[in-house]
Order: structure tokens, then sequence, then C-alpha cells
């Protein structure tokens, strides 16, 4: 796909920006990729995740993990790529202390997939989507990681720790479809989306479990051939992937405005200081040298296997969105924040069958579930409240249990006891009254004690009604049934 | 029953037969000491008429070290030797030969009687028969195979001071079979070579003539069965270097079919054609060790999944019938006189023990060593990544920079074969090369392996020569590797196309120096392989014979040995040079 036809919005007037991203995912799996070390090293003390394979000890050898190569063809097939019945290892080869073995064991020309496509949101036009090519997601394994240290006496040295070695990777290869910076952020949220979705990544950037490279060139409009393409790397945030894309399409712009020529070069954003710098030149770029890996036979993967990881695919973030708009109409807005994850939109959806009542739950959730998650930083299933509890909450409104002014106070509780709404109105006397007896009294006190109200009511201003009634909520203690209360004023002023 | 025997009578230096029964009964004596002499039911002199005695085998020099290992396991079982005294046989055979051939990087003296004294408690069980079958047996392993907390080199001095945590699969299983270790075997460095010359310690010297190399890259494995300093031994097969030593040094060899045998733990060489195989005097050794080795791995994921069959129980059943398949292709322009005429008269004694004969074009085996020079070292370049002085064996600690040092460990660590190929095989792989070499070198292969599928469509054994030449000596190739490489070209098509392949000993040149008969099987058949080598060393007497220096030290040994008592005559922990 060469993206001619898109029509981007190119800071660069007389340039076409063409990017394209490719993203490393770690795979959620009990062991590595090769060997059967945990790969949950987060926490874990440096080096005690480690076998001789993951070391790279003499005559030690990978074996593949399952789980990981179907996390992978899954992730593929979210991603609409076609999945070829042959593929195969490839070692690429490259000297780095961190690389335990000398090569790294990834696929080169034969991945698990091919040809697939990804739609996200366009930046520039609301509500649109945007589609871009995946031109492949293939299996690797990660590197052990490195500590540039300095000690007190000025010393410095590097440690190593082998735990992260091996921890199976996916790298998800995107085409140069991509036209701004923004676009790139958004294309990166839908893929992460997707990944937490199928659940085969935790997906967080600050984790180093989600790790974005950016392809940027430049090239004049209309020009069918690429421009000299620049890798940018060390991007740790979502926002930096953005500011990096950013920086780098000004300078080369500027360069090129300058009459300058654009190398093709490794470059890492160098995030304090907004910038990016030259780390390898295209001379310098490794010659990898990939080849069969030997120790690892090839993978088929016939058609039928295929269609059985299809089957397990869930519902993706675009298709539940649509659903919910109309299944529930609302809109897109809405569905767009209760889809935002899986766990969410599992979460709407169980209220929605415990209450009946898709509007209340959609609201509650949008309004008061989200702050409460905002402000704890919890996620959706760890807080004490849970589908249940909001529908129950739902319920007593919807019975005319409660009113909608004690609710709040209901669900705090309910949020930070974990017991049933039902339980808490009981406990705490905050039904409400719905006795006409008791609020007749309660009206014909508020019409007694409040003559200008009366007045001005009765000379039309229609404010009063509303002190009138909240007089008799107050005296109340907000238990009063609104409508009733309302309909009680009017038959004793009216009367 | 086992235990047909070879006539004695055509062993070299029988002209000890005349006084040899004293020692025997000097071991005998000693055998006392282990109390597993006259116990119930298994009166010494009572299976005399059943099975091969002590005096039949051994009693002519009283030499173990002469034993196969189907004998050793024969007289284990019946208590008429002890483990540890089979232990300190070959112990001593290191001791007095070692100085000559320097078949060893490390001797594990100690180990090995520790393993030794484990196996004279299970031989001394009420049912010795059901020990694991190489119990007590004693085996040298190639310096490649991992061995828990015993140095392993591979051959290089950039993995000097490397001590596995873990042991290779092969050690693991034949551990698990009783076997005893007796050390690391001297091997060219990380298997790049055919003479052992290339090792990073010392070269090794054939026992047949130690001016002469012993082949390679198991040249030290070869050495020591030939030399009695181990009944059995292990190496690795990449292009020939199982066959070629086995045949230089004038004992059996068995190349495994690929997959056949786990490479866990085998610091690999070139990983699609590396293969582990047995070294013994006489076939059904081989047959025992490859029994105990062979199967799937988990940990292995190129290893077949193809049930193990039981060697032994079809060695005897002889090759009437066998189609033997002769390639015109193996018998090249270079090959010696004599080692043509040894190889074609081996063809003949198969015919007249009742195999047919049936000429077989391999045509593209022509190319076999081409495609070899450019999978191996490629497959090579990639796999010595890993030796950087990071984790393990040496390391430049005297560089600061991170990279300076990974660059200055390999520099002071490889020799000049592995830099060799390191350098072949990295621009092998080169943007730019790859279809040239490497990519055409796999459609080679295929095409070899075509060749091979087609002979066996009709024949069940190709026979062949090993090596085009008798052990060359030592320094006459090392400055010319071209000619060095040309020792493997009737075995290298072989490893290619993934086949096994085995030597077995067929005379000796006018020199007097050994050559080896190939029989390569169909994939996975190497029970056949078995089969037809039994049959023709059951028909000849090639493989009794012992070099000179090994008889001459064994006999030594078995009277100072009967002097001493078997409790004292430990060998030592490392071979004095080592």
């Amino acid at each position: 796909m060469t993206g001619t036809h898109h029509a981007g919005t190119s800071p660069a007037t007389d340039y076409e920006v063409v990017i394209g991203l490719e993203v490393h995912a770690q795979v959620v799996t009990e062991s590595k990729m090769f060997c059967g070390c945990s790969s949950r090293y987060s926490g874990a003390p440096p080096n005690t995740l480690v076998c001789p394979v993951c070391l790279g000890m003499p005559g030690s050898l990978p074996v593949m993990n399952r789980t990981a190569v179907e996390a992978t063809i899954i992730t593929a097939l979210a991603l609409n790529c076609e999945i070829p019945e042959f593929s195969k290892f490839d070692r690429k080869n490259y000297n780095y202390p961190d690389l335990m073995k000398g090569y790294q064991i990834s696929q080169f020309d034969l991945p698990f997939s091919q040809a697939g496509w990804l739609e996200f949101d366009d930046p520039a036009n609301p509500g649109q989507m945007r589609r871009a090519g995946i031109t492949r997601v293939h299996l690797e394994e990660d590197t052990a990681t490195l500590k540039h240290v300095r000690d007190s006496s000025g010393e410095t040295y590097s440690l190593m720790d082998v735990n992260r070695a091996g921890v199976p990777l996916m790298e998800i290869v995107g085409d140069p479809d991509l036209r701004t910076a923004d676009e790139a952020g958004s294309y990166l949220r839908a893929v992460r989306q997707i990944l937490r979705y199928l659940g085969v990544s935790t997906a967080n950037m600050d984790e180093g479990a989600f790790r974005c490279d950016a392809n940027v060139s430049l090239r004049p409009w209309g020009q069918a051939e690429y421009g000299a393409k620049v890798e940018v790397k060390n991007m740790n945030s979502f926002r930096s992937v953005v500011r990096a894309i950013e920086f780098e399409i000004v300078r080369q712009r500027d360069l090129l405005d300058a009459g300058g020529r654009i190398v093709q070069e490794t470059r890492g954003w160098v995030d304090d200081r907004a910038i990016t710098v030259t780390q390898r030149s295209k001379e310098a770029a490794h010659d990898y040298r990939y080849f069969p890996e030997p120790d690892l036979p090839p993978i088929i993967t016939p058609e039928a296997e295929v269609e059985r990881l299809r089957s397990l695919l869930p519902e993706l973030p675009d298709a539940k969105r649509q659903r919910f708009a109309d299944a529930y109409r609302m809109t897109s807005d809405i569905a767009d924040t209760l889809t935002q994850t899986r766990a969410l939109a599992e979460y709407f959806e169980q209220t929605v069958n415990l209450s009946g009542n898709a509007r209340a739950a959609a609201n509650w959730i949008t309004r008061d579930v989200l702050r409460i998650l905002g402000a704890t930083g919890a996620e959706i299933d760890q807080i004490l409240l849970t589908p249940a509890h909001l529908a129950d909450l739902i319920k007593l409104l919807d019975t005319g249990t409660i009113s909608g002014r004690t609710a709040p106070e209901v669900l705090e509780e309910a949020v930070s006891t974990g017991s049933m709404p039902r339980e808490i109105v009981q406990q705490r006397g905050l039904g409400q009254v719905s006795d006409t007896d008791a609020l007749t009294t309660a009206v014909a006190d508020a019409i007694a004690s409040n003559p200008k109200a009366v007045a001005d009511y009765r000379a039309g201003k229609a404010t009063a009604m509303g002190f009138l009634v909240g007089a008799v909520m107050k005296a109340t203690r907000g238990k009063g049934n609104p409508g009733l209360v309302n309909e009680l004023l009017k038959q004793q002023l009216d009367g | 029953m086992h235990g047909t025997l070879s006539p004695l009578s055509s062993r070299k230096g029988d002209g000890a037969r005349g006084g040899a029964f004293c020692p025997a009964i000097a071991a005998h004596g000693m055998l006392g000491e282990f109390g597993l002499m006259g116990a119930p039911g298994q009166p010494a002199g009572h299976t005399r008429h059943m099975h091969v005695t002590r005096e039949h085998l051994v009693g002519i020099s009283g030499d173990l070290t002469a034993l196969t290992a189907p004998e050793a396991r024969d007289l284990l079982v019946r208590r008429q030797i002890s483990a540890t005294e089979l232990a300190h046989a070959v112990l001593g055979q290191i001791e007095r030969t070692e100085s000559q051939v320097r078949s060893f990087i490390t001797v594990t003296a100690d180990e090995a009687l520790a393993q030794a004294r484990a196996a004279d408690v299970a031989l001394g069980g009420s049912d010795p028969g059901a020990t694991p079958p190489l119990t007590g047996i004693p085996v040298a392993l190639k310096d490649l195979f991992c061995t828990t907390g015993v140095q392993t080199t591979a051959g290089s001095r950039i993995l000097e001071g490397f001590i596995p945590p873990y042991d290779a699969t092969v050690v693991a299983r034949l551990r698990a079979a009783g076997a005893v270790f007796v050390g690391k075997a001297n091997m060219d460095e990380f298997a790049m070579g055919s003479s052992t010359e290339n090792s990073g310690y010392h070269p090794t010297h054939n026992p047949w003539d130690v001016s002469r190399v012993p082949g390679g890259s198991s040249g030290g494995s070869a050495a020591a069965v030939s030399a009695g300093q181990a009944i059995l031994s292990l190496g690795t097969d990449t292009g020939g270097s199982i066959r070629q030593p086995a045949s230089l040094c004038s004992v059996t060899g068995l190349k495994p079919t690929y997959g056949r045998v786990s490479r866990y733990g085998v610091v690999a060489f070139a990983s699609s054609l590396d293969q582990v195989g047995p070294f013994s005097i006489g076939v059904e050794g081989s047959a025992m060790v490859l029994q105990a080795i062979a199967g799937a791995d988990p940990m292995d994921a190129t290893t077949a999944p193809f049930a193990v069959p039981d060697y032994r129980s079809t060695i005897r059943d002889g090759v009437k019938g066998l189609r033997i398949g002769v390639p015109a292709e193996y018998f090249t322009a270079g090959m010696e006189p004599d080692v043509e005429r040894l190889v074609r008269e081996a063809i003949q004694t198969l015919t007249s023990l009742g195999a047919t004969v049936h000429p077989v074009s391999l045509p593209y085996s022509e190319h076999g060593l081409a495609t070899y020079y450019i999978i191996a070292p490629a497959e090579a370049s990639s796999n010595l990544s890993r030796y950087n002085g990071i984790k393990y064996g040496l390391a430049a600690l005297d560089e600061v920079d991170m990279t300076r040092a990974m660059d200055a460990t390999r520099q002071r660590g490889f020799g000049n074969e592995p830099k060799r190929r390191i350098m072949l095989g990295t621009y092998a792989l080169s943007s730019g090369y790859y279809d040239a070499y490497y990519r055409k070198a796999q459609q080679v292969r295929t095409l070899i392996k075509a060749d091979f599928d087609n002979a066996f469509a009709s024949v069940d054994v190709i026979a062949a020569p090993v090596s085009p030449t008798v052990a060359f000596k030592m320094g006459a190739r090392i400055d010319d590797p071209l000619a060095m490489y040309l020792s493997d070209v009737c075995t290298i098509p072989v490893n290619v196309a993934g086949l096994p392949g085995i030597s077995v000993p067929c005379g000796f040149d006018h020199q007097g120096l050994p050559v080896g008969l190939q029989l390569i099987g169909k994939a996975f058949d190497e029970a056949t392989l078995f089969r037809a080598a039994f049959a023709y060393e059951e028909a000849t007497s090639f493989h009794r014979q012992r070099p000179p220096l090994a008889e001459q030290a064994g006999s030594e040994g078995s009277v100072n040995q009967a002097a001493m008592g078997a409790g004292k005559a430990g060998g030592p922990q490392r071979a004095p040079h080592a």
C-alpha cells in the first residue's frame, strides 16, 4: 500500500509524510518462548528466572512455546492477516551483550502471518475511521536487560539481568500508511486496544511490554517512491511517540527545505530534550545474516487450525462499539467509552442484564464508575462495586425505592464497603418516602412556612415550585419521592 | 545367549598365551575383596560351561582393557570381574599410554572410581542382570558433551574453565544406563577438523602409529577406545567426525540418522548436521550405546518421535538377501589403492555371506563437500557467536570497553580453524551472497538427499569407503585446509542427507594401517547397519586386532595390577599433560 490516495494533513506543505510503525508486544505466557522459565519477570530478583537455554549456554536448544505461537496467530487474525500454512523461525545474527546466543530467534521471510489491516479513529475527522495495512505479525524472543551504572567512586560498569531474555515478543509491522503523528498515535491506541481485548499482551508501555519504533520519511507530493527512511527508537510513552514523529517531520522538512539530504539512519528520541539524535548510520547498519533456525522444525498451520484459532477470537472493539450503538441506542461517543476495554464492556453488559436498564447502566458507568476508576487508579475488575451492585442500585431507583438524590450516597457507600445498595438503604433508612399521608403533612408545613413562595407561585413564577419542593425534601431529609411531592404540592396549592 | 566369541587367535600379540593364567588367578583373588565372588548360587567355576569366562576372555593376558562392551557386561553381571577392577584397568591403561596417545583433555579418575563403586553395589544386588545395560562399563566422552561439574571445552581455549551446570541428554541417558565416565576426550576445536590437530589443547596421536593422526574431529574418542583407555566412547559426526577416526583407528563408529539422538547439551558446530554416536570395539558395543541414548527428547525439537527398536535382537540375523548398493562415485581418483582394494574385498565378504551387490549412482554426492562447506560454516558462524566472554569461559578482562572485551575474547579464544569457518560462514550468509551460496547449497542438499532416496528404492544399504586414505602423518595437512577437507569426501554426503552410517574395520594397508568399510543406511534404519556390520565382523577378525601400543600397555597393566592389587591402582585425576 502506498497510501498516496489519502489526503494526508502533512504539516510540510510541499511534502507528503510517510510513517510506518513497528510495534513489539510481550506475549502473556506462563513460560518463556523457548524454555520452561517463568516469563513473569516483573519484580523478580535479577537472574533468578534463567536456565541453560535462555542463558545461551553451550549445547542448549530452543523448544517452541505453543501458547505464544497461538497468541501470535490469534493477534494476526484480529488484524485481518492471512495465515500461511508453512512458516518457520530464523536466526537474526548480531552481537550485543544482552543477546545471549549472539543471535535472536525471530522470523524472516516466512512469518506466521502477512497482509492484514487495521482500522483506527481518524484524528482529523472525528467519527470517521482510517485503515492502515499490517505487513505482518511475527514472533521472536526478548533480550536481557542491561543497566549501565556509575558507582560512588565514579567507576562505570554494566549490569545484566537475564530474566527478560527469551520472553516471547510479538512484532506487529505496519505498512507505511500513516500520514501524521496523530494518526500514528491513533493507530497505536487501536493496536494496544486489540492486544488487550485479546488478552495476549498487557500492552503496558511503561513496563516495556509494548514498544514502538517509527519509520518516518518525506517525499514531494505526487512522487511514487519513498524518501530516505529514518527509524526513530527509544520512545517510552504514547506521547513521546507522537512528539518524536512530530519532531522528525519538522527536522526532515527543514533539512530538505534548506537543500539538504535525508540520510537513511536510526535515530534515538531523547525525551528530556525533545529531539532525535543519530544512533546508527546506514553504512553501520547490521547485516543480520538471517537464515532458517536449524534447531526448530518448520511450523505447519493447517487451515483447520487457523479456523479453530479464529473461533477463539472475542468480539473486537470496532464490532462491539457498533453493536452497542445499535443495540442500546447510544451515541457513538458513549459506545466508544464503554468499549474502551473488554472488561468495561463486559461490566456494562452484565449490569444491563441484571438491571434491564441500558441507559441507566451507561449513564452510571460513564459518569460515576469511570470517575471512581480515575480517582483510585483501579481496574474495573478490582473495585468492590460489581455489576450486581450497580444493577441493584438502578433497580432501587427504577422502583422508586430511593430517589435520585439519595443514589450517589448509596453508590459511594457500596464502592467503599462492597455492601449491596439494597442493604445500605435498609440499614441507613434511606428508603424514599412514598407514603401520601406522611408527605401531605410535610407539604402542608412547607406551604404554611413559605408564604412568599406560595405567593410567587400563584403569581405564575415557575421557580417557586422548585423552592417548595426543596423545602419538602429538606424536611424529609431527601427521602421524599420527588414526583409525589410535586403532585401533592400542586394539589394543595391549586386545590 | 550372547557371547559367541570371535577366535582369540586372531588377535595380535597372542604370544603371551603361555604364562597368562596367573594374573587371572590373582585377579580372582582380588575380586574376593569386593565380596563379589562366591555369592550364593554364583560360584565362579559353575558357569564355565555355559558362559564365556574370565579366563577365556582375559586369561591370556589378563587384560580387561581388551574387552568388548558385551563381554564386559557379561563378566560384570556374572561377577567374574568388578566394575572397580575394570575402571582401574582402563585408568591404568590411560596412565600407561596417555603420554603417547593423548586422547584426553580431562581424565576424571575419581568420578570414574566413585561411579564404579556405585555400579558394584548395584551389581552386588540380588539380580545383577536387571541392572541398567551399561552398568560399570567405562566410557570416554568427547569434550563437547556437557557434563555437570566437569569442564567441557569443545577443544577450544575459549571454553577453558567452563563447568556446565547440566548434563547433555546423552550424558544423562548414559548415566542412567550405569556407565562409568573416565574422561573428556580430545577433539578438533568445536569439532572442526579431521585430524584432532586443531585441538586448542594438544593433538591426539593414532595408537597404531603415533606419528600419525587418529582422524577427527572425534579423534580422542576413537583413539581412547582403540588404545583400551575406555571400553566405549561417545563422539559427534557432522561431516565424518565419528566414521573417519573410527576408520583410521580401527574401531567401530556409528553416525546415527539425524534426529535419532538428542543434541541437547552437545556444544553445537553445525546444527542441521551434528549427530551423536558411539565408538566401540565390535559392533555390538555401538548397538548397546545407541540403545541407551537414542529416542525423542523433549529438550531437542529436532529429535524424531519414532520408537527405538531393540538393536541387539536383530543384530545376529545375518545378511542373506540383503541388497548392497555400491556407488561408483565413491571410489574416487584420489583414493589409495589399498583402501579401494580392502573396501572391495569387504563387499565381497558380505556377498559370500549371502548379500547381493547392485551398482547405484549418487551423482550429486560429488557436490557434497562444496555444499557442506557452505552450510556447516554458515551455521557455525552463528552457533559460535555466543562465545564472547560475557557469561562463561575465557574473558578478556583486561579490556575495559564492553564491545572490545567481546572482540578480544574471540580473537584470543578461537583457533585458526574456527576463525576460518566463521569467516566463510559469515560471508556465505551475507546480504547479497545468501542466494548464491546458502540458498543454493540447501537446494543441492535436497538433490543429494534425493539421490540417496532413489538408490534406497532398490537397495537396503550402501557400501563405500570411509576415508580415501589411511591415517596421514601429523602435520601433513595442517597447512592445507582443502587437503584436510578432502578426508571427509566419502562421509560428508551422508550427513548432508541426514542418513545413518557406520564404519567397521576392514583390514590393514601395506604399512599395517587400518582401513574402514562404510555402510550407509536408510533413515532410522540403524538396525540394518548393525546387522550387516555385525555379520561382517563375525566373518572377519579385524576388529579384534589391537594396536601394539595398547596390547603391550594392557599386558603390562594386567601384570602390574595383579601385583599391586586393584584397590591401589588409581589413575591420575588429570592426564599429566592436560
